[in-house]
């Protein structure tokens, strides 16, 4: 009991600090906190337009996060889920732009060609660790330039508008891959939040139930001595990248379909990294998704709100959102540290 | 050897200047078994500081200063994080490399594309009088001196004193470290915090003497990555660091060069420092390199065991403690 | 030396209870006493790697506090870790001269002459330019001794030194040992429960039981009075008689085949094992035995040569492969190799059993509690695994092994264990029926246990047909190279 009200206190405590510091950043911009707070409120709450665009940040950065949940339990650090989400969303590009066929058959098309261009690619990053020995940190980190250049390559060249390249977009998609949306005011595609919540549970209960998961988690604590219990561990790991991966892709063709109607330069936007945040921030715990995604989608909903009528840089998501992370990952610590005294005494 | 050879190396050394600074920062902090996984969100945070520090008090001194502890202070919340609290190194690393480099966006946006102070270019005499070689290496700021000084007293240090010892004995077995009456933590504390300060001095010589200002798209953000695998390439080793660092800017610059030759789209060829890294670091854990070395006579092998080791410290991203 | 009242408790466990006794220099004294009778724990306080609870350490006369093993040896006291503490990526010159005090910069030439001056002296064959990772424990053990002696101590601690060596490498460690007492009037302090290693060498015992200190002899003394001492009472060695029936068919053949992995060579290896036979692997640490156990299970493949198991060429296949052939593979190191720490014992279970797509927990559940009645397992299934002690978790891991094993490739499986638990890890593996092939540091376990013995030296290997025609000093002859 004791030990509860330490840590709801600390963590207390990091979001108040976070907060605070934020604050103090946006009063050297002469800017007043309160100002901006209810800017941001507005933005992501005020009605259900905006309320949308939360959800469809949402969206992807669940995607994305869930599929981190499995390739951090399986003990890898898949950083390279942005260049995943890439890869997906340049392959459902390119569905959007030339595959003629009704919206019925179209949108589906994209998002399964999302998943499976990121399970590739996230396979390749899984090959280069199990088969050449590159950490899947470095060659995540290089393969999600390397997508970002791709995505530029297909922008500027083979799929520049018809007018000439301005590097900046694609032309738009055909109409039939226009994301259906649920109302005037809700302005979200219900598909894409059937298959985010599908997710979520089919993780999660696989994570809890079957073997795959048992053995995930196996691979994650002590990949040795999973492969003498009989586990198949370079299996396991490669299959963790790519579920990861096309869930990423999934996400990236979101991001595509509905953000823009066209593919432009780094579709992911970041959204790939927060992901990384958030499992980080949960400890890898599936079940915590969506609601900690849910607050820093808000985040990132309110600052669009914030940069068009205050003129602050929407870097101040970032700014937040990591502040908030930092500060909870170093607070858990201090009150791991006091718990631990207290037991020792 | 033409002048127009002789010029571009030495753009190559001068604009490789901020990565071998880096890379030896984070070598310095590694052999004593930490990982700053930082370094991208640490050099432009340190680059944008440095530079705004400079333009709003005139001097490059204070920039390269200011630059330096900031880098200082992220690298101290690495080891506070890992030392005191046992959090994930990497996780904590991570998130800093996200947060610095937002941070740097948003506190940057009144110092984007303003004029500002450079550090003056200092031939040195004598010395770049030489044909060739001091053009390259002799006609550049101080910062390029800074980091061939750095290179030279680093690996002095490490191998050719008794603190060096200690140092490397931290990342490889804290427990004999111990036994011998080394403060593991401490050590780890200090290395960390001069290793994050070069990272952030060498911040400070992308907006102070590469290219001197703070940009919207900082043509730096990436380089605090190659930077890390480039200490992997070095084995760790002040001097395969250095090396690796030219060779790769230089491979870097050969292809820019082919592009005006070379009938190929041009955002392809951005991938190439990537698909480079990953190479690099495949001919590593693959051991050619060391197959390589196994071509050396024996008696060479042994005397230049510790450049052509491979392996990092044996304790890299371990926690230490007593008991 | 004077120890007055030692006493020291990890949790519930008193692992020194009152000790105090005088060592006297010129003497070398063995501290006798089973794992876990707290030997070591002991041996740790006086060299200042933990502090005791209370008591207190008197030296010429005056008591003294130190605080680490630093200060331990700037009063004089150096301990001798059985896997030595130093570091491998060092030089033996840069080893040495670590730990000693003097100015930032290395003076490289003194040193060296120093290190030098000191092999000599003691006939050890140490090259200051090589790297330490290069060396055998006998010369590490060898370079530790001469740090020590360079840093000034007149109190040597070894904690088991003749673990892992020869018997040329013991009689010279040995003799050295007698040299530093008699010459340079030391006090040495064996520690080991090789009662052999005591009779040798000490001029004094005393024996540890249970934290306590239970007896002192004065050298000569019998074997007997020693065990008596050690045990309470007198245990009778087991004798094992060979079950291999002739003509049993072979599970496991290995063909002209060729190991290498960087270090070490084994060129050609014509092999076979037979179903139930028992075959135990000698030799020191690093001579071959871990990588041809590993072959044996699939775990490393061979250059050349194809290996057999059941008949079937499973040469080049994963260790899955062989794993469905009935080969299973236990690594000594319990929870890096073998036990996932932060799993409990029923997700232990589960991984090796629950086979199918969804896992049936219940089911597991109670199979755990089964196999924890059966194996005598001091824990619940819900426990993480590393809650539980070294001999529990060796308890979990047999019952981990399979009953229906073709093979089971075994290193070390007792190690770190006491004499009771090991035999009764012995009971439980003769009892499953399958061929086994282990390792042991332990000569006198690879004697009781194999019905044949295969001695490994640098990558050589001698195959003893009948134990019952060799001894445990010639094992010892054997792990040294010296094969005639």
């Amino acid at each position: 009991m004791r030990e509860r009200l330490i840590r709801l206190g600390f963590t207390s405590g990091a979001l108040i600090l976070a907060l605070g510091v934020t604050a103090l950043l946006i009063s050297m911009f002469d800017h007043s906190p309160i100002d901006v707070l209810e800017t941001a409120w507005d933005g992501a709450f005020k009605d259900g337009r905006r309320f949308s665009a939360v959800v469809n940040f949402w969206i992807p950065l669940t995607l994305a996060s869930i599929g981190l949940v499995v390739t951090f339990t399986a003990g890898l650090w898949n950083i390279g889920i942005e260049g995943q989400m890439i890869i997906g969303a340049v392959c459902a590009s390119w569905a959007g732009l030339y595959f003629e066929a009704p919206s019925v058959i179209l949108i589906p098309t994209c998002i399964l060609l999302g998943a499976i261009g990121g399970m590739l690619w996230g396979m390749l990053a899984g090959l280069l660790k199990l088969r050449f020995g590159v950490h899947e940190i470095f060659g995540g980190v290089a393969l999600n330039f390397i997508a970002a250049n791709i995505a530029i390559y297909f922008i500027s060249g083979p799929w520049q508008p018809p007018e000439g390249g301005s590097a900046q977009s694609t032309p738009p998609f055909q109409a039939a891959a226009t994301l259906p949306r649920i109302s005037d005011d809700l302005q979200f595609n219900l598909l894409f939040l059937l298959i985010t919540i599908g997710a979520i549970i089919a993780i999660g209960l696989l994570l809890m139930f079957t073997r795959w998961g048992l053995t995930l988690r196996a691979v994650g604590k002590n990949a040795q001595s999973a492969l003498l219990l009989g586990v198949r561990t370079e299996r396991v790991t490669l299959s963790a990248f790519m579920v990861c991966g096309a869930l990423g892709g999934i996400a990236g063709a979101h991001r595509v379909l509905q953000a823009y109607s066209s593919l432009r330069p780094s579709p992911a936007g970041g959204i790939g990294f927060l992901a990384l945040l958030v499992v980080l921030l949960i400890s890898f715990r599936a079940w915590w998704v969506p609601f900690i995604a849910f607050a820093l989608a808000a985040i990132i909903a309110g600052s669009t709100r914030v940069k068009t009528l205050l003129q602050l840089d929407q870097s101040l998501a970032g700014v937040l959102q990591g502040l908030i992370v930092l500060t909870i990952l170093i607070f858990n610590g201090l009150a791991d540290r006091l718990t631990r005294k207290d037991h020792h005494e | 050897m033409s002048d127009a050879l002789v010029n571009s190396l030495n753009s190559i050394v001068a604009a490789t200047t901020p990565l071998v600074i880096a890379s030896i920062g984070e070598t310095i902090t590694e052999r004593a078994g930490v990982i700053n996984l930082s370094l991208n969100g640490s050099i432009l945070l340190a680059a944008m500081a440095g530079f705004a520090a400079a333009q709003t008090s005139n001097s490059v001194i204070i920039g390269i200063g200011v630059a330096a502890m900031i880098g200082a202070a992220v690298a101290l919340i690495i080891a506070f994080a890992a030392i005191e609290l046992r959090r994930d190194q990497v996780a904590i690393g991570f998130v800093l490399t996200i947060l610095t480099a937002d941070l740097a966006t948003f506190l940057g946006k009144p110092y984007v594309n303003i004029p500002g102070p450079r550090i003056p270019n200092m031939p040195i005499p004598l010395l770049s009088d030489i044909p060739v070689v001091g053009r390259i290496f002799f006609d550049h700021d101080l910062m390029v001196y800074f980091s061939f000084a750095l290179v030279l007293m680093s690996w002095y240090w490490m191998f050719h004193t008794r603190y060096g010892l200690a140092l490397r004995a931290v990342g490889e077995n804290p427990q004999a470290a111990f036994a011998r009456g080394t403060k593991v933590n401490y050590q780890r504390y200090i290395y960390t915090i001069i290793g994050g300060a070069l990272v952030g001095v060498a911040g400070a010589a992308y907006s102070l003497s590469v290219k001197a200002g703070w940009f919207a798209n900082a043509p730096m953000d990436g380089d605090g990555w190659i930077a890390l695998a480039i200490v992997i390439f070095g084995g760790w080793h002040p001097f395969r660091v250095i090396l690796g660092a030219y060779l790769f800017a230089a491979l870097r610059r050969i292809v820019a060069d082919l592009q005006s030759t070379v009938d190929f789209p041009l955002v392809l060829l951005n991938t190439l420092p990537w698909i480079l890294m990953i190479l690099t670091l495949m001919m590593v854990s693959s051991g050619t390199l060391e197959r390589l070395t196994r071509l050396l006579p024996a008696r060479l092998q042994r005397q230049f065991r510790n450049v052509l080791r491979s392996d990092p410290p044996a304790a890299i991203g371990t926690r230490f403690d007593k008991n | 030396m004077q120890l007055k009242n030692i006493h020291k408790r990890f949790g519930q466990v008193h692992a020194n209870n009152n000790i105090s006794v005088t060592f006297h220099p010129g003497r070398v004294i063995g501290i006798l006493g089973e794992n876990g009778a707290g030997k070591s724990t002991l041996m740790k306080i006086i060299a200042g790697y933990q502090p005791a609870d209370s008591g207190e350490i008197w030296l010429d006369g005056r008591p003294v506090n130190y605080h680490d093993p630093r200060d331990a040896i700037s009063h004089g006291i150096g301990m001798l870790q059985q896997d030595p503490l130093d570091i491998g990526a060092f030089s033996v010159l840069e080893n040495f001269v670590y730990g000693q005090s003097g100015g930032i910069l290395l003076n490289r030439k003194t040193s060296r002459q120093q290190l030098i001056a000191l092999c000599q002296q003691f006939n050890f064959e140490l090259d200051p330019d090589t790297p330490v990772s290069q060396l055998s424990i006998a010369q590490r053990q060898q370079l530790e001794i001469i740090r020590l002696l360079g840093l000034g101590v007149k109190v040597l601690i070894l904690d088991e030194p003749t673990t892992g060596i020869s018997a040329a490498q013991k009689e010279q460690l040995f003799n050295t040992l007698k040299r530093l007492a008699k010459e340079q009037n030391m006090t040495i302090l064996l520690v080991s429960h090789k009662l052999e290693d005591v009779l040798a060498l000490c001029d004094e015992v005393i024996v540890l039981r249970a934290g306590q200190l239970v007896g002192d002899m004065q050298m000569p003394t019998t074997k007997a009075a020693l065990v008596e001492l050690m045990f309470g009472a007198q245990i009778q060695p087991v004798k094992r008689e060979s079950r291999l029936q002739p003509n049993t068919p072979i599970v496991l053949d290995m063909q002209q085949v060729h190991l290498h992995d960087g270090r070490l060579d084994i060129p050609q290896i014509n092999f076979s094992l037979r179903a139930g036979e028992v075959i135990g692997l000698a030799g020191l640490d690093g001579s071959g035995q871990a990588l041809f156990m590993r072959a044996c299970a699939g775990l490393i493949k061979p250059h050349a040569g194809r290996v057999f198991v059941k008949g079937q060429d499973l040469t080049g296949q994963s260790y899955h492969q062989f794993n469905r052939s009935g080969v299973i593979f236990a690594a000594s190191g319990r929870l890096e190799e073998g036990l996932i720490a932060d799993m409990t014992l029923t997700e232990h279970i589960a991984l090796m059993y629950e086979q199918n797509t969804w896992i049936n927990w219940r089911r597991a559940h109670q199979f755990t509690q089964r196999q924890i009645e059966r194996f005598n397992v001091r824990g619940k299934p819900d426990d993480p695994i590393q809650a539980l002690s070294g001999g529990n978790q060796q308890r979990v891991l047999m019952g981990l092994l399979p009953e229906n094993a073709t093979a089971l490739i075994l290193e070390q499986p007792t190690r770190g264990l006491d004499v009771d638990s090991a035999r009764w890890i012995w009971d439980q593996l003769l009892t499953k029926n399958s061929a086994i092939i282990y390792s042991s540091a332990d000569l006198d376990e690879i004697m009781t246990y194999s019905d044949r013995i295969i001695v490994f030296y640098a990558g050589r290997m001698k195959v003893i047909d009948d134990p019952h025609q060799v001894t445990v000093s010639d094992l010892g002859h054997y792990i040294g190279g010296d094969f005639s």
